[in-house]
């Protein structure tokens, strides 16, 4: 460098008070407490919040609440089969003699678990296919949207049921099904906000410093695309809860044995004609609960994207 | 270049006035899409010459402005100096040697200030990530006399004016203004002590108030760091101010080039005065503005490029020159028409220096159009106005 | 002589959630029958405010006091219906960004053709033949009419944007930065056209824009603006020439003549930035960026004085800011 050559007595190096990154850290501590701020003052968000954690504390605490021999038709032999609720069954029995609230609430489990899993999967997949897509183009992008498109096609039942018939309906059959499938919505967003965000003046500046692909991704592309995933994360859960409640409605779900989920609920109660022989306290019960914590995922990703996307706060 | 000259630059490297940067022949060119049916059968896009065979030298010391219209492929050209765009053809050598491969090493020397900073600025990073950035990127933790991270950022806040440095560093580019953040971007080109440094349009995104200040700036770094500055515009007015020699470029080629007081107050290449011509000043709407299609990088004519819109062919002085037939058929690249004034142009090259001046400018004379009136139009002035009628 | 247009004690303040904006303090202007003025200034001056005002196109929540007279019509107490008949007919806008202002769905032909029958003052045909001649008035071949926004180049564009401003022929026409986004070639192209067609049919104009060289290309008198007040007004030359304000040379210094050896080398320019409007400086706004200020200018506000024949300006320097006498327009 000919740094030493230039005139040092006109380069004055000025002291430092704090290091900048002591600052920088309190700074991000700070920004995350202004965006909790306003997350607080968004009703919804806080409602669907409220469900999320009511929901989450059920499944974790499940053991807790209702012990698993409940899900057992051995356990209780003389529990009165299909009573309707009551003081001791607070939400009835259903046609094996088992509480319906036991069932309600170790289906939260199922139902949380798959849910993220399954999401986890989808949002990776997704995620890194429109990465390379987007940013790479060419050949890369041709291959990978067209079979984008292709699973896009594919009628998604059809083809969950016949990878879980093939694959053995069970808990990591209904995750893998449901991850597979679900991506391409996912892809197709991310790599419509790589192409943008590619034109930025920010990346090209940055190329012309010299940075290699992998630094451009991580340093300019990804930060600027994560709000987007974790809002379609959001999302993203909440259609694979109702994908698992729909699988295991048709008996694809996880074995009933080993885990109990709402749908599986709804599908005993359906197979026994709960509906026409008015047993309702059999199908409300899964029945709301799902719909609440499907609710309570959007109501969050709402709230977050208001949060989040300054173009939508009213300025 | 003489031993007075090498000794002025302290500990070597290049003497001041030595290529340092060399551009032979470049060719840059785009391919239009077709559709799909059309590309089965074999049909290709329209070929867009953007950067038809450029040759320029910048010499060490200099600031030197690229000028020319929208398309002429000035910015092409300075995208790929920079290596942000693909060559075609042609070498691009830096102090002698042509570029390797691998451009970081050449990139920590040669920066680029873009036009737009608000663009060029991440918005989630802070001024300080932002400036620092260019060091991670070439593994740098260390200044030269071992200066941790911290002081090299301080130290090129400080250059671009912006002080106290520390006080931007958490700051975000949206809470800076415009002038700031154009400060910002040229901090962070300097931050690695580059030899050149290459700026697109640096000021016409900004207020017209604040355009001097950054300008000022530059002018400063140039003398105070040993810079090679490279400007690109469309203002001839600012490379008036600032530049030491012009090249003023026309769809893909340079057609002239010198020192900026020659080319911008004795122009040698027909363009060049049709460019001055329109530079917004009092009195100008009666100087003549050249007609004809804009240039198409898709469609360039053959000969000279400019002859369809060359007054000098327009009015017929070429053929009294006969070179007529030269300037439609014969292409030609840049002459040395007077010391150091360079221009591409069968014209000048046949007149000389002298007599060519005073062609165009007699051609300018024949081409002008009609002065419109001055003066207020008004009841009392009617008398001076010949050309307006009067309205009830 | 009459003022086509007279504006007085114009104060406009935009209504935001941050607050009120004080766009534009206290400004009189005046144009006459056949003169072109320019109003010049950056970002945050008002003078684009100040287009929309004259129409009375501002927000509805905006504040605007004060008195614009158009053609001897009081603007600000107009009833909507007579307000409907002035627009366009007594004074039309060409738009900042007006290429963009194009329906791209639309004949461009049928745009102009909108305005004529909208205002009734001619059935479709008719109105199609005065379409016609418009389009060959701003240069353009009358086969024209035919085409979609998209299938003209930007210059084009912009003389369907001309043509749509005279289809109702009115007395002012207000343009705001047409020619910013254009190149030079074809920026002179439409200069000179707006030039001749101003003369030829004896048309007022306000001429709006930051690029000083251009308003004295194309004005009779300018008016320069800085934090919603006028700093300086008289003939175009003499004020980009000899200026009177600081600010005023600051702006012509961004524009120098090439050949004038004073800018050779030696570029000029003010620190700071233009003031936001919500945070105006006290006393004279100009002075924290003002090379000549002295103690007086923080304090007190200078109001428009006589800066020589025809000539005022916002400076605490000229001779009658002392005797604190100001100059009407």
């Amino acid at each position: 460098m000919s740094t030493a050559q230039r005139d040092p007595a006109r380069e004055a190096t000025p002291e430092l008070p704090t290091s900048h990154k002591a600052l920088t850290r309190k700074r991000r501590k700070d920004s995350l407490r202004r965006v909790w701020k306003q997350y607080r003052q968004n009703r919804m968000g806080i409602a669907g919040l409220a469900i999320l954690l009511f929901f989450v504390g059920i499944a974790i605490f499940a053991p807790l609440l209702a012990s698993r021999c409940d899900l057992s038709p051995i356990c209780h032999p003389d529990n009165p089969a299909l009573s309707p609720p009551s003081a001791e069954f607070w939400f009835g029995t259903d046609s094996q003699a088992r509480s319906v609230l036991s069932l309600t609430i170790w289906g939260a489990r199922v139902s949380l678990i798959v849910g993220l899993a399954a999401t986890l999967i989808t949002v990776f997949i997704g995620a890194t296919i429109g990465l390379v897509a987007g940013y790479y183009g060419g050949w890369r992008e041709t291959v990978l949207m067209r079979l984008t498109d292709w699973f896009l096609v594919i009628p998604f039942l059809p083809l969950a049921i016949v990878l879980a018939v093939i694959l053995k309906p069970s808990l990591y059959t209904v995750i893998f099904v449901i991850g597979i499938t679900s991506w391409p919505s996912t892809a197709r967003v991310i790599r419509a906000q790589v192409l943008s965000l590619k034109t930025r003046g920010y990346v090209e500046h940055s190329r012309a410093l010299g940075s290699g692909d992998v630094h451009l991704v991580a340093r300019h592309i990804l930060p600027n695309v994560g709000p987007l995933i974790f809002a379609n994360t959001i999302l993203i859960v909440a259609i694979a809860i109702l994908t698992e409640t729909t699988l295991s409605f048709l008996g694809l779900g996880p074995d009933p044995t080993a885990n109990i989920s709402w749908g599986t609920i709804l599908e005993q109660a359906f197979g026994q004609g709960a509906a026409y022989s008015g047993y309702w306290w059999w199908i409300i019960p899964p029945g709301v609960a799902i719909v609440l914590l499907v609710l309570s995922f959007t109501m969050i990703g709402y709230a977050l994207d208001d949060v989040l996307n300054p173009k939508l706060r009213s300025r | 270049m003489n031993a007075t000259d090498a000794a002025a630059t302290p500990g070597g490297g290049l003497p001041k006035g030595a290529p340092i940067l060399e551009v032979e022949d470049l060719h840059v060119t785009f391919q239009g899409r077709v559709g799909l049916i059309a590309g089965l059968r074999g049909q290709k896009g329209t070929l867009s010459r953007a950067v038809d065979g450029v040759n320029l030298q910048v010499r060490k010391g200099e600031v030197l402005a690229i000028a020319g219209e929208s398309g002429c492929g000035k910015t092409t050209t300075a995208r790929a100096i920079m290596g942000l765009q693909a060559v075609d053809g042609g070498t691009i050598k830096y102090e002698g040697k042509p570029l390797p491969r691998n451009l970081k090493p050449y990139l920590r020397k040669v920066q680029m200030v873009f036009q737009d900073p608000t663009d060029t600025l991440n918005p989630r990073q802070t001024i300080y990530e932002i400036i620092a950035e260019g060091l991670r990127i070439h593994g740098i933790d260390r200044g030269p006399n071992g200066e941790p991270e911290e002081q090299l950022v301080a130290r090129a806040l400080s250059h671009a004016g912006l002080r106290p440095p520390d006080r931007f560093f958490l700051r975000y580019p949206h809470e800076l203004s415009g002038g700031q953040r154009q400060r910002v971007v040229i901090a962070g080109a300097l931050v690695l002590d580059p030899e050149i440094i290459v700026a697109d349009e640096p000021v016409s995104n900004l207020d017209a108030s604040v355009r001097g200040e950054i300008l000022q700036l530059l002018m400063k770094l140039r003398e105070e760091l040993d810079l090679t500055i490279v400007i690109v515009t469309h203002d001839l007015g600012l490379a008036w101010t600032v530049a030491d020699r012009v090249a003023v470029m026309y769809l893909g080629r340079i057609v002239e080039i010198g020192p900026t007081e020659e080319v911008l107050l004795r122009p040698l290449h027909p363009y060049t005065r049709a460019l001055l011509d329109v530079v917004p000043e009092a009195g100008g709407l009666d100087r003549p503005i050249l007609t004809g299609e804009p240039p198409d990088p898709t469609r360039v004519p053959p000969g000279c490029r400019f002859h369809p819109r060359c007054p000098v062919v327009v009015t017929g002085k070429a053929a009294g020159l006969g070179i007529e037939a030269a300037c439609k058929g014969e292409d030609l690249g840049l002459e040395e028409i007077k010391p150091g004034q360079f221009a591409a142009c069968h014209a000048s090259r046949q007149l000389g220096a002298e007599a060519a001046l005073a062609a165009l400018a007699e051609v300018e004379a024949a081409v002008a159009p009609e002065p419109i009136s001055q003066g207020s139009w008004s009841s009392d002035d009617q008398q001076g106005d010949p050309d307006t009628s009067p309205e009830g | 002589m009459t003022d086509v247009l007279r504006v007085e004690d114009l104060f406009i303040t935009y209504q935001t959630s941050a607050g009120g904006v004080p766009a534009v303090r206290g400004v009189d202007l005046a144009v006459k029958k056949g003169e072109v003025l320019g109003l010049a200034g950056e970002s945050g001056c008002g003078k684009s405010t100040i287009a929309g005002a004259i129409l009375r196109l501002l927000p509805a929540t905006t504040e605007v006091k004060g008195t614009i007279t158009l053609d001897g019509e009081n603007i600000l107490g107009m009833k909507p219906g007579r307000l409907r008949a002035v627009r366009w007919t007594g004074a039309s806008i060409i738009f900042q960004g007006a290429m963009h202002a194009l329906n791209p769905v639309q004949r461009v032909g049928d745009q102009i053709a909108e305005a004529i029958v909208v205002h009734q003052q001619a059935g479709e045909k008719e109105a199609q033949i005065r379409v016609g001649s418009l389009l060959e008035q701003v240069g353009l071949p009358t086969r024209r009419m035919q085409d979609y926004p998209h299938e003209l180049s930007g210059g084009q564009k912009q003389r369907v944007m001309i043509a749509m401003a005279l289809a109702c022929s009115p007395s002012l026409v207000i343009a705001d930065e047409p020619t910013t986004a254009l190149d030079v070639m074809v920026q002179a192209q439409v200069l000179r056209l707006m030039k001749e067609l101003q003369r030829d049919l004896g048309l007022s104009m306000i001429f709006i824009t930051h690029d000083l060289s251009v308003l004295v290309e194309t004005s009779d008198r300018l008016a320069i603006m800085y934090a919603g007040k006028i700093v300086e007004e008289g003939p175009a030359e003499a004020v980009f020439h000899e200026p009177k304000h600081p600010y005023t040379s600051a702006l012509a210094a961004a524009f120098p003549e090439i050949g004038d050896m004073r800018f050779r080398g030696n570029p000029t320019g003010l620190g700071g930035d233009p003031p936001d409007p919500q945070e105006i400086p006290s006393g004279c706004p100009f002075h924290p960026r003002c090379p000549v200020a002295f103690a007086d200018c923080e304090r007190t506000v200078p109001g428009l004085y006589s800066a020589g024949e025809d000539r005022r300006a916002a400076c605490l320097l000229m001779e009658d800011a002392k005797s604190g006498v100001e100059t009407r327009g």
